[in-house]
């Protein structure tokens, strides 16, 4: 069971966060200009990468949206960081 | 075996029980395996494949044999170590995979075929020739403890949250250290020990440690530590190690409900001991055959000499101490020791045989005699010692790799992982003053370790591992039958790896998972295939290090706790007016009323509401507020259908849609001032769509400008439907203008009601006139009794769910999930109109014009007729079409109900192209049986729609 530092609530469980998407994925729009392969990479494309990643997060229990970086290898939590304007 | 209590012990009172029907009685601090020896009981087991007669073997956790079923006031546990459970007055213990007794086991004949049943046997009747010829007797045939369907313990165990700088598992000589040496540091430390008292091997192996004997310097230590305020947990195992730190304990206590302990721990100190390994020999497996420390447990712990006439094999000089306790207390020892010389002397009156092999133990259910080396001794008890093997599970469930240690032949811990530290013979430090050291070491800086002023113990083994004998059956894995002829007969079948050996031969898979047999598995393995044992390697270690009962790990998260239904404000009245009661999307709701025939009662709720006027309560209907300048920015890029155009104090109906263009939820959102919102969806579906409206919040808009906010658990809403409803409404007295020029269908208006505010929305589910009437929760009791009151006059109807599912479907009104699937887009509902006209962005816009949605051939919404006088189709049945002969669905049924006021069935369905089939008829198949039904437009009933204003 990890422990995850929302950055408004600090350090809590796990159970209690929710997996929101990859950071730094951008909306493509609009949507009249947005082709099929671009669309449905944003959609369906994910890295899923080995080691260090960018995502982004829900603390469900305050509601907030957060950047984590966290490797996928060892668990670590590398630091967390509320929502900037940027995803 | 002539096992006996010596007269120094068992001054402690007198505890009865039976097994295997048999009155016996054993002493106050018995376990149940203790008890059995003292008590001369051989046979305490069938094995699990062979049915071959098993005796105990260990006095630990290790245990492979004797595993019982303890039946107490009438409730029975099934698969408890007798190793390891405290023994109870009136307990009636079973033997397990044995009938009628262990002694008399008729399965007992299986072994007979043992050469037909080899490892992997059934693996290969799933080639040939068939497994569904074996499986049922297979099945039959294995398996361990009964399951009593009777006894369902109570979902009492608590789950303990705690966290700590240092938790030091294990309480014996090193863990004792390091907790001492911790705490004295100012770490705040939690030890957990296995056993009922603490000292680990001190409590049989006899030391003295600063000044005092090493029993009392243990239990000097745990007052201490706990006079300081920190935590020592006996009969308590660390059975898992999680991220982050997080390990898991399984506390037995007496006179209360077992507990799970879930503790944070800055460090972790592994300290869990070592676990003796046998040696392996022909015939090995006879009750009679224990290791050797065991032995020494229970004549020290237990008063229990097991034997009078022993022979002690070892590779070892940690066996040579066993022996002459063993000879103090009485019995007639020799040692056959496997090395040309041992390091220590014999006990005097203790016979040696050097260069020793064990050729074979005899006799019929229990040992009475030995070869030694070709020479025959009498003797009914056979201890053997091949070495240790430290406890490394916690250390490589949290990812450490072990390195093979020549010097004790054994696995220890290599590169240290962070946050954990291994210490005494855990890390392969056999000698007390090596566990001392190494635990006072785990404390950075700490001053004056303990000291041991007895010698140390020496270990000087010289490694002896299985190897193939001729024809012999020589056993590894005791619990799930697994011999060196296996091994051999996997590396020869190519299954070397020990992932591949485990799994082929069961190997290490039973429920003692392998502690006495992985490593002269693993050693075997290496030893036939040419590889070193390093090369050969370990599987992987897994928690829980001991089975863990799963009332244990679900705790209080059972039954109603296990997924909470949301309740209803008026639940109580809903019951009293005679509700049965069902879950909708995770609240608890009024199915329907009375105690007649559900499907009777259901239809005359629904006639009675189009005639008159039902009373629902729709409370769980979402009511979430969005609030502030952006406000209708957000809802309006969360809807698929426009909403800027809409008015204050009116409503609109409409989807919202996935990223992806599907239907997530339908609903009405009501404007209350340009900066003011109320979306209302789905009961089900209000945490999603709260989420939804966040995220976008959050990632599109600014924040500052607009907020969120759940507000359905504060308000109660009654819903009256039906040509009556407007004037049950009217008498409530809500201060609101009723007539339909001030509120028209789709609006609404705010009043008030007794003595707080009152919300009137005219919103219909059923196709007929409706209000639905929302106050502040606290007022429900209120609005209740005054509708109920105002509806008597107007022979008003309780309404429940499953009426209303069927007043909607009659009008083809969907429910989203139900009548649209992970595939639906507004356009399969044939609302097109936003997608092919509405400018700007929302949600799932671009979705909706991709190669897939624009197909002409996606499932579509439609309604469904049925000849006269057929009952409704079965929901679910599938729509097919033959093509060249091959049958294909292309669709099916999504709700189906026998309406009362039509007097025939209605149906929607999902079906490939269905817009454009009106009036075709097709076929429908559910459980192999066919029907036919003609599509038809969703709406069978007022399709005018003028019902909503009559």
């Amino acid at each position: 069971m990890q422990l995850f530092p929302c950055p408004f609530c600090g350090p809590r469980d796990e159970t209690e966060f929710q997996f929101a998407t990859e950071a730094g994925k951008a909306l493509p729009e609009p949507a009249g200009d947005v082709s099929a392969d671009r669309w449905a990479a944003y959609l369906y494309l994910k890295d899923n990468p080995k080691g260090v990643t960018r995502e982004v997060w829900l603390h469900s229990t305050c509601g907030e949206f957060f950047l984590m970086e966290r490797d996928t290898v060892t668990h670590a939590v590398i630091g967390s960081r509320a929502m900037g304007g940027e995803a | 075996m002539t096992a006996r209590r010596i007269s120094s012990h068992g001054a402690g009172r007198s505890i009865a029980f039976t097994f295997d029907g048999q009155a016996l009685s054993g002493a106050e601090g018995d376990t149940i395996a203790s008890a059995l020896l003292a008590a001369g009981v051989r046979v305490v087991g069938r094995s699990f494949k062979y049915h071959r007669p098993r005796g105990i073997v260990g006095a630990g956790a290790e245990e492979p044999n004797a595993i019982v079923d303890v039946t107490l006031s009438g409730k029975t546990t099934p698969n408890v170590r007798a190793t390891t459970e405290p023994l109870v007055d009136g307990m009636s213990v079973r033997s397990v995979n044995a009938s009628p007794t262990a002694a008399t086991d008729r399965a007992g004949i299986l072994d007979r075929f043992a050469s037909f049943i080899p490892a992997g046997f059934y693996y290969k009747t799933f080639l040939w020739p068939d497994w569904h010829l074996f499986e049922p007797r297979i099945r039959a045939m294995a398996g361990l403890g009964r399951l009593d369907r009777s006894h369902e313990p109570a979902a009492e165990s608590p789950a303990i949250n705690a966290r700590c700088d240092v938790l030091v598992v294990g309480a014996g000589p090193a863990g004792l250290a390091a907790a001492r040496a911790l705490a004295r540091n100012g770490e705040s430390v939690v030890m957990v020990d296995d056993q009922d008292a603490p000292g680990g091997s001190l409590r049989h192996r006899h030391a003295d440690i600063d000044g005092m004997p090493g029993v009392d310097w243990a239990e000097a230590i745990v007052a201490q530590l706990r006079a300081a305020g920190h935590t020592v947990l006996s009969r308590t195992t660390a059975f898992g190690v999680y991220d982050h730190g997080l390990v898991l304990l399984w506390q037995r206590r007496t006179g209360l409900p077992d507990a799970l302990w879930q503790v944070r721990a800055r460090r972790i100190v592994v300290a869990a001991g070592a676990i003796e390994r046998p040696l392996v020999f022909p015939d090995n497996d006879q009750p009679g055959v224990m290791s050797a420390e065991a032995a020494l447990v229970y004549l020290k712990r237990f008063g229990v000499l097991v034997s009078q006439r022993i022979v002690v094999a070892t590779n070892n000089d940690k066996a040579y101490g066993v022996a002459a306790a063993l000879h103090e207390a009485g019995a007639w020892v020799m040692i056959a020791d496997t090395r040309p010389r041992g390091a220590v002397a014999p006990h005097a009156g203790v016979e040696v045989i050097h260069e020793a092999t064990i050729d074979r133990v005899s006799g019929a259910q229990g040992v009475s005699s030995v070869t030694v080396s070709g020479r025959s001794i009498k003797a009914d008890c056979l201890l053997t010692s091949g070495g240790f093997t430290p406890t490394v599970h916690l250390f490589c469930q949290a990812k450490g790799r072990l390195r093979l240690d020549e010097t004790i032949a054994g696995f220890v811990p290599g590169d240290p992982v962070a946050g954990m530290a291994v210490a005494g013979a855990a890390n392969g430090a056999f000698s007390l003053s090596r566990a001392l050291a190494e635990g006072h070491a785990t404390a950075r800086g700490a001053s004056e370790a303990p000291r041991a002023s007895s010698p140390d113990d020496s270990y000087a083994i010289a490694a002896v591992w299985p190897a193939p004998r001729g024809k012999a059956r020589q056993w590894i894995d005791l619990q799930n039958d697994v011999t060196v002829k296996d091994v051999a007969l996997a590396a020869r079948e190519n299954f070397r790896s020990v992932e591949h050996l485990k799994r082929y031969t069961t190997l290490g898979m039973a429920t003692d998972q392998g502690k006495t047999s992985n490593m002269n598995g693993l050693a075997a393995m290496a030893a036939i295939t040419g590889r070193t044992i390093e090369e050969t390697g370990t599987t992987t270690y897994r928690p829980p290090f001991v089975p863990v009962p799963f009332t244990v790990v679900a705790g209080r998260r059972r039954g109603e706790f296990f997924n909470p239904v949301k309740r209803l404000a008026l639940e109580n009245q809903h019951r009293a007016a005679g509700a049965v009661f069902r879950e909708y999307g995770g609240w608890l709701r009024p199915g329907w009323y009375g105690k007649g025939k559900p499907a009777d009662e259901i239809a005359r709720e629904a006639r009675q509401a189009r005639e008159t006027v039902g009373i629902l309560d729709g409370s769980p209907l979402g009511k979430i507020e969005v609030i502030g300048p952006q406000a209708g920015a957000v809802v309006d890029y969360n809807s698929y259908q426009t909403l800027a155009t809409l008015k204050p104090g009116r409503i609109r109906y409409g989807f919202m849609l996935t990223e992806s263009g599907v239907i997530y939820d339908d609903g009405v959102v009501s404007k209350v001032a340009d900066d003011h919102y109320v979306v209302s969806c789905s009961s089900g579906h209000v945490g999603g769509v709260v989420l939804r409206l966040e995220e976008w919040r959050q990632d599109r808009f600014d924040r500052r400008q607009v907020m969120v906010h759940n507000s359905t658990p504060e308000w109660a809403t009654l819903t009256a439907t039906g040509p009556r409803s407007r004037d049950l409404v009217a008498m409530l007295a809500l201060g609101v203008d009723l007539s339909d020029e001030a509120l028209p269908h789709m609006g609404f208006a705010d009043g008030g009601f007794s003595g707080g505010p009152a919300r009137v929305s005219r919103v219909s589910f059923t196709g007929d006139r409706s209000y639905e009437v929302s106050v502040p929760t606290g007022k429900a009791l209120a609005l209740h009794l005054a509708m109920m009151e105002a509806g008597r006059a107007l022979d008003a109807v309780l309404l429940g769910s499953e009426a209303l599912l069927l007043l909607r479907a009659e009008k083809g009104y969907i429910i989203a999930g139900k009548d649209t699937d992970g595939t639906t887009m507004p356009q399969d509902l044939g609302i097109t109109g936003p997608r092919d006209r509405r400018a700007g962005e929302f949600v799932g816009k671009r979705s909706l014009f991709t190669e897939n949605a624009l197909r002409d051939d996606r499932q579509q919404g439609v309604g469904l007729t049925v000849a006269d006088g057929e009952p409704p189709l079965p929901t679910g049945a599938h729509a097919v079409e033959t093509r060249g002969g091959a049958r294909r669905s292309i669709g099916f049924v999504t709700s189906s109900y026998q309406s009362p006021v039509l007097g025939r069935p209605v149906a929607l369905a999902l079906v490939e192209r269905g817009l454009s089939r009106m009036g075709e008829t097709i076929e429908f198949v559910h459980l192999g049986a066919t029907r036919r039904a003609t599509i038809a437009p969703v709406c069978a009933f007022d399709p005018e729609g003028t019902r909503i204003h009559g």
